[in-house]
């Protein structure tokens, strides 16, 4: 029955990347290919590169990946207690919410310690 | 017959991108392998009719951790493009532990007590995850948010004390 | 009439060829296949000229009118010209992972076409955890971009492609906590047994009537995600020229095009599911074939709403697109997801009517929007305040 559903989803997947390909290799068959140092310069609107672009960046943008995901493993956590909602008692619900309260206060933390600010 | 096919299939393409995880001399490239490794171990779950666990596998690790790996390279002063190479002086010592590493899993794989059920997987079995998770196994599945408030804590510790 | 009904009798026509079973189903994934990519790749040419054309009336433009009645071919011509222009790769690029982006974004967004239901049934892959699925997908996006802005080699792409990362990081939190509630509410990750809970009061039974807050920061939250404005700072003209895609070009670049279209009609045809009842309306139980009309009609008004707000709403700074999400809707939306458990419990547990239950879960949504938009408008108030004491230094937002 799983194994049915997923079949569609496995031919699907195949086609789908293929497509993309087929495409860009007949437009390569069919278009101009015309290439000079000037056209294939890194483009910065028309001013000249000035070192590479591949620099260091900040870790403002790593802590919000951390935070993220933190929160993400919580959802995939959650969801499967969604999916039995129905069918557990008061106890599952009470340990549910204990379980989203501490990544609130988490959130909470964050917020009281600045890490929530974009500098 | 098909299934066996498409396992080793899958199960070499997946062991192939794992290789070049190791291999590859640009570390950007080695971390898009091993999102290629995590894709095809969630084909491998789904393969095993474990369908949640195969999307799971994909929002959790090529969604956040692999990105994450790909954050941390290019966050790294003077890694990002540079020809990293695998080998450094100390590639015995690595190569050592992950012989050993790799022992120790054969053998507890081989010395595990498997137990072969020829049933289907439950039509409700994402509803029997859930309620094993408050119910069964609540004491992990509240460690787990313990785990992870531990983990927010100490990034951002970490983060501020530049 | 009804779509499911064809598909049965054509695969009772095969099976009575004396084709064996396997190759049967292997036909029948096939086909499917091939209708819903080719349904994917029509309805692109359809939203880009919708949108223009929308985006002009709004702005008081005419939009696309020169080729063909009401510029209807304008995005064909569009795209025989995107077929066959001249690919610029620049010399420095990362060739393999720049050339492999723009299949990935392609590729993710067809995806999630496998498992929307355009009608009872009528669904590519009917299953269990279609709120994951989509997900999941969605994840690999963010990688497809990752890879165009790395790859690349220039300052905006990259910068473009942390943005991306930093905004569809962001806003995935809210999403995912806001997309539980109708799972919750239903007891299933699929999306047709989502649909088909949503069928009481002679079809009209949408979770948008009980969780309108929801509703609402589904909305906000999927503006991010499909990087439309005033959330599209991730392609900031202004300020990154394009962001990630800026070095693509010809058919590479129409490739992160159709995936950007193709991801806000999915996001519509999420909202019409979640919320908005799906394929229910009335007599949809009698005259199955209703369920596309109505699906249609719901995602292409959620396209409208999309069209209308960016046509008309100017760009956010980014300090205040992470704080927006991370100090309101986050909060906002794990509030709503607690609510809506409790209640729903209480009701099971002392066997409320369902009206009471609805009555009170839309209460619950309208405190926790009245309090949101109340610290929201206290907080900008004091804000104004402070810039007008000094004006020349204007205070970053803090909230």
């Amino acid at each position: 029955m799983i194994a049915q559903q997923y079949g569609l989803v496995g031919v699907f997947a195949l086609i789908a990347f293929l497509f993309p390909i087929v495409t860009l290799a007949f437009t390569w068959l069919i278009r101009p290919k015309r290439p000079n140092p000037i056209k294939q310069s890194t483009y910065e609107c028309g001013i000249e590169t000035v070192g590479d672009a591949w620099v260091q960046f900040r870790a403002q943008y790593y802590l919000f990946a951390l935070i993220f995901v933190v929160f993400d493993l919580e959802a995939i956590f959650l969801f499967p207690f969604a999916v039995a909602f129905n069918k557990v008692g008061w106890f599952a619900l009470f340990e549910a919410i204990l379980f989203v309260l501490m990544l609130f206060f988490g959130l909470i933390y964050a917020w009281k310690k600045g890490a929530l600010e974009w500098q | 017959m098909v299934g066996q096919v498409l396992f080793i299939l899958v199960a070499a393409i997946t062991l192939l991108m794992a290789l070049g995880a190791v291999v590859a001399k640009n570390l950007f490239h080695a971390a898009l392998f091993l999102v290629g490794v995590f894709f095809g171990i969630a084909v491998l779950f789904i393969l095993l009719d474990a369908e949640f666990l195969g999307v799971a596998q994909i929002v959790i690790y090529i969604g956040a951790i692999a990105t994450l790996i790909v954050f941390a390279i290019m966050l790294s002063k003077n890694v990002m493009g540079k020809e990293a190479g695998a080998y450094n002086r100390n590639w015995y010592a690595a190569m050592a532990g992950a012989v050993f590493l790799f022992l120790l899993l054969a053998w507890l794989l081989l010395k595990a007590p498997f137990q072969m059920v020829s049933a289907d997987v439950p039509a409700d079995a994402i509803t029997q995850i859930g309620q094993g998770l408050v119910g069964t196994y609540v004491v992990p599945f509240e460690v787990a948010s313990v785990l992870l408030l531990v983990a927010l804590v100490g990034a951002i510790m970490l983060a501020r004390e530049r | 009439m009804d779509l499911r009904s064809i598909g049965e009798a054509f695969i009772a026509w095969l099976q009575g060829l004396g084709i064996p079973q396997g190759w049967v189903l292997l036909i029948n994934w096939l086909l499917g296949t091939l209708i819903i990519l080719g349904f994917a790749l029509t309805l692109a040419l359809v939203l880009i000229w919708l949108e223009r054309k929308l985006a002009g009336r709004i702005q008081d433009r005419l939009g696309p009118n020169r080729v063909g009645p009401f510029g209807l071919l304008q995005p064909i011509a569009d795209a025989l010209k995107l077929l066959t222009k001249e690919d610029i790769t620049p010399a420095d690029a990362d060739r393999i992972t720049y050339n492999l982006a723009p299949i990935i974004a392609v590729f993710h967004i067809l995806m999630m076409f496998a498992v929307i239901p355009f009608a009872d049934r009528v669904v590519g892959a009917n299953i269990n955890v279609g709120v994951l699925y989509l997900m999941a997908f969605g994840a690999l996006g963010t990688m497809a971009m990752l890879m165009a802005g790395w790859a690349s080699r220039n300052k905006y792409a990259l910068l473009g492609g942390f943005r991306v990362v930093a905004q569809l990081f962001s806003y995935e939190i809210p999403i995912a906590m806001v997309m539980m509630i109708p799972v919750l509410l239903v007891g299933s990750m699929n999306l047709n047994e989502i649909a088909r809970g949503q069928g009481s009061l002679f079809g009209l039974g949408w979770f948008v009537w009980v969780m309108p807050a929801a509703f609402l920061l589904y909305l906000v939250a999927a503006l991010a995600e499909g990087e439309r404005a005033p959330f599209d700072l991730l392609e900031a003209e202004s300020e990154i020229v394009a962001g990630y895609n800026i070095e693509y070009s010809a058919m590479k670049f129409a490739w992160f095009y159709l995936a950007f279209f193709l991801n806000t009609w999915i996001l519509s045809a999420v909202a019409a599911t979640l919320f908005l009842g799906g394929w229910q309306g009335p007599f949809v139980d009698r005259i199955p074939a209703l369920g596309v009309v109505y699906f249609f009609g719901k995602t292409f008004f959620m396209f409208f709403l999309f069209a209308w707000i960016r046509a008309t709403f100017p760009r956010l700074r980014i300090d205040q697109m992470m704080a927006f999400c991370w100090k309101v809707l986050v909060p906002m939306s794990l509030a709503l997801l607690l609510g809506a458990a409790i209640l729903v419990k209480l009701g099971q547990q002392l066997a409320w009517p369902f009206a009471v239950t609805g009555g009170l879960l839309f209460v619950m949504n309208v405190v926790v929007l009245l309090v949101t938009l109340s610290l929201l408008g206290r907080y900008t108030r004091t804000l104004h305040q402070q810039q007008n004491k000094r004006l020349f230094t204007p205070e970053l937002p803090r909230l």
